[in-house]
């Protein structure tokens, strides 16, 4: 992967991650843990990879991206504001009343959001949707959808991957981002869902596995997962929940609870990290 | 009223008979032989679309087919559709108001043999309380080819609620015309008003007759749509007949004799008896048998008529 690309990709990330903590840190709450570790993903996705048009967010032939672990719109959000899709000081009307940024996305009120999204398991049905919507009308966009490892726990990810794979879309992108947390503890001691990528493979899926903070193993990944044909295509995501944020990361307490005043002082230092405010 | 035939086989023809006029896919859960949206298939096989026996990611995936701009018809029995994938038609169809039509059939107790677990007595309640969604549960065959067409050209969710068992056709009356939340007249009467919406419409017209030998004469509203409701005409049928009488193949409680109860209660308030299931499970037995057993009949539907009129005026 290029220097330069790294650089640019490493660098959006940080400020995602500097807009999760501010928006959760002023809504007073929210799900800071599995937006941190997206952060990468989402970086990668909406700036590497999906061919969108902020200026035209509903653009017929538009890749499309669902976030089926809807709780983490935080990091959503905080990447299509860097996309330019609506003006990043509306990150902190997060949760307020009078906004449209809702706790779960909402694709009636948010442009960019392609799925409203929140109930575990639904998003990735939807995003299969789309991608037979886009066979049978030949079009070639894509579409990507991120789901979190406890999520698919849900029965319903089961019946989209066999509904993905017997249709063939290889127009799909499924990725699967493996922090191990759940709100009651490790999802092995909760309710294991492991191995996914046996699962996967026997659903009849193309099974990646990367590093979620790796750019480079990002980049190989989707361009394998373009490559694949007649098949859906999984990236196991391998991740740290709250990566960039020390006492968040690995800490199951810090997936849905907002950073208090001098949490998130320490946050934004670590996150800031004597970088000059872009 | 003249030949028969279930809503379920009409909703098939109308689907196949439209899909030359109209753009739209057809998904269903394993189910196409008994749904008819198996005349469609056999039509159309490049736009049909078998999920398996997994409803909640048909509706979702119905979902995101809506996203594109295209027109996904949903099917399965009312219990799956409405009752099983509960939760997906509320947040992935519902909450973003997508263009998805819901064709439910088997709905209530003429399922017939198969009992209690696929008999969907709840599914007007359920899906009347989505807020946006559009119901419709219609009376006979040509009814159901309009509501269809209807459905394609409203923009927003439409649950369609059909019968598995064969209807009269009722509406086959001049000057008939199937608009989206306005019911039909199909009687005139000024006695008492009989609201009635699927396949009780044709028993609220024999109910009608039996009255008129006794010197009632009932006015009979075919209220197709339960949502949104025609509030107008509820309200002339109040302030005109003075006593209401609904009558559905659902349960008491939630479905069309709550929405009209709610709707008089505060523009004319007057006796609204309700003819539905009791407050109990469907069990097996022949269609026309559990009507009988369920209290789904003319002379039901007769005799909540002689109370709500005697009801007039008392309280």
């Amino acid at each position: 992967m290029e220097a330069e690309k790294k650089r640019r990709l490493e660098e959006i990330a940080r400020r995602i991650r500097i807009s999760v903590i501010e928006e959760t840190y002023a809504a007073g709450s929210g799900h800071p843990g599995g937006s941190l570790s997206i952060a990468d993903l989402l970086s990668y996705l909406y700036f590497a990879e999906m061919r969108i048009d902020p200026a035209d967010p509903c653009k017929a032939d538009r890749d499309r991206f669902v976030l089926s672990k809807g709780h983490t719109a935080p990091a959503l959000y905080a990447a299509l504001a860097e996309r330019g899709y609506f003006p990043k000081s509306d990150l902190l009307t997060l949760r307020k009343l009078d906004s449209y940024l809702q706790g779960h996305p909402d694709m009636k009120g948010t442009p960019g959001v392609d799925m409203s999204t929140g109930s575990l398991g639904l998003g990735i049905s939807a995003a299969c949707g789309m991608a037979l919507a886009g066979k049978y009308r030949g079009a070639d966009y894509r579409v990507y959808t991120i789901l979190g490892d406890g999520e698919s726990e849900e029965g319903q990810v089961w019946e989209a991957a066999m509904f993905a794979a017997h249709y063939r879309l290889d127009n799909l992108v499924a990725v699967l981002d493996l922090n191990g947390l759940q709100i009651d503890g490790r999802i092995t001691e909760v309710m294991n869902p492991t191995p996914h990528d046996t699962k996967f493979a026997a659903f009849g899926w193309n099974v990646l596995q990367i590093g979620a903070h790796n750019f480079a193993e990002m980049e190989a990944a989707f361009a394998s997962a373009r490559a694949c044909k007649g098949k859906p295509t999984v990236i196991l995501a391998h991740s740290v929940k709250g990566k960039g944020v020390s006492f968040m990361e690995n800490e199951v307490d810090w997936h849905g609870k907002a950073p208090g005043k001098e949490e998130y002082a320490q946050a934004m230092a670590e996150l800031k990290g004597g970088k000059a405010d872009v | 009223m003249s030949e028969k035939m279930a809503t379920r086989e009409a909703y098939g023809k109308a689907l196949a008979e439209l899909g030359e006029k109209y753009e739209f896919v057809v998904l269903d859960a394993d189910l196409a032989a008994a749904t008819k949206t198996g005349i469609f298939k056999k039509k159309y096989p490049e736009r049909f679309f078998d999920c398996g026996i997994a409803e909640g990611n048909m509706m979702s995936v119905a979902a995101g087919i809506a996203t594109t701009g295209l027109i996904p018809f949903a099917s399965s029995f009312a219990m799956f559709a409405a009752g099983r994938a509960y939760e997906q038609v509320r947040n992935s169809i519902g909450y973003p108001h997508l263009n998805v039509k819901i064709g439910a059939t088997h709905a209530g107790v003429t399922v017939g043999e198969d009992g209690a677990t696929h008999q969907c007595i709840e599914d007007l309640s359920l899906m009347r309380s989505i807020p946006g969604m559009t119901v419709i549960c219609p009376a006979d065959g040509p009814e159901t080819r309009a509501a269809v067409e209807a459905a394609i050209l409203y923009n927003g969710p439409v649950y369609l609620r059909l019968g598995r068992a064969a209807v009269p056709t009722v509406t086959d009356i001049p000057g008939y015309r199937f608009e989206i939340g306005r019911s039909v007249c199909l009687a005139e009467g000024k006695d008492a008003t009989v609201v009635a919406t699927g396949c009780m419409v044709h028993m609220a017209l024999t109910a009608r007759q039996m009255l008129e030998k006794e010197g009632l004469t009932v006015r009979v509203l075919d209220m197709h749509t339960i949502k949104p409701l025609d509030e107008a005409a509820l309200e002339a049928a109040a302030r005109e007949t003075g006593a209401i009488v609904t009558a559905e193949e659902h349960s008491r409680i939630g479905g069309l004799g709550s929405a009209v109860a709610e709707c008089v209660c505060g523009c004319c308030p007057v006796p609204v008896y309700r003819v539905g299931v009791p407050d109990c499970f469907g069990r097996s037995g022949k269609a026309e048998e559990l009507l009988v057993y369920m209290g789904l009949t003319p002379e039901s539907i007769a005799d909540a008529v002689r109370a709500a009129v005697a009801a007039k005026g008392k309280r």
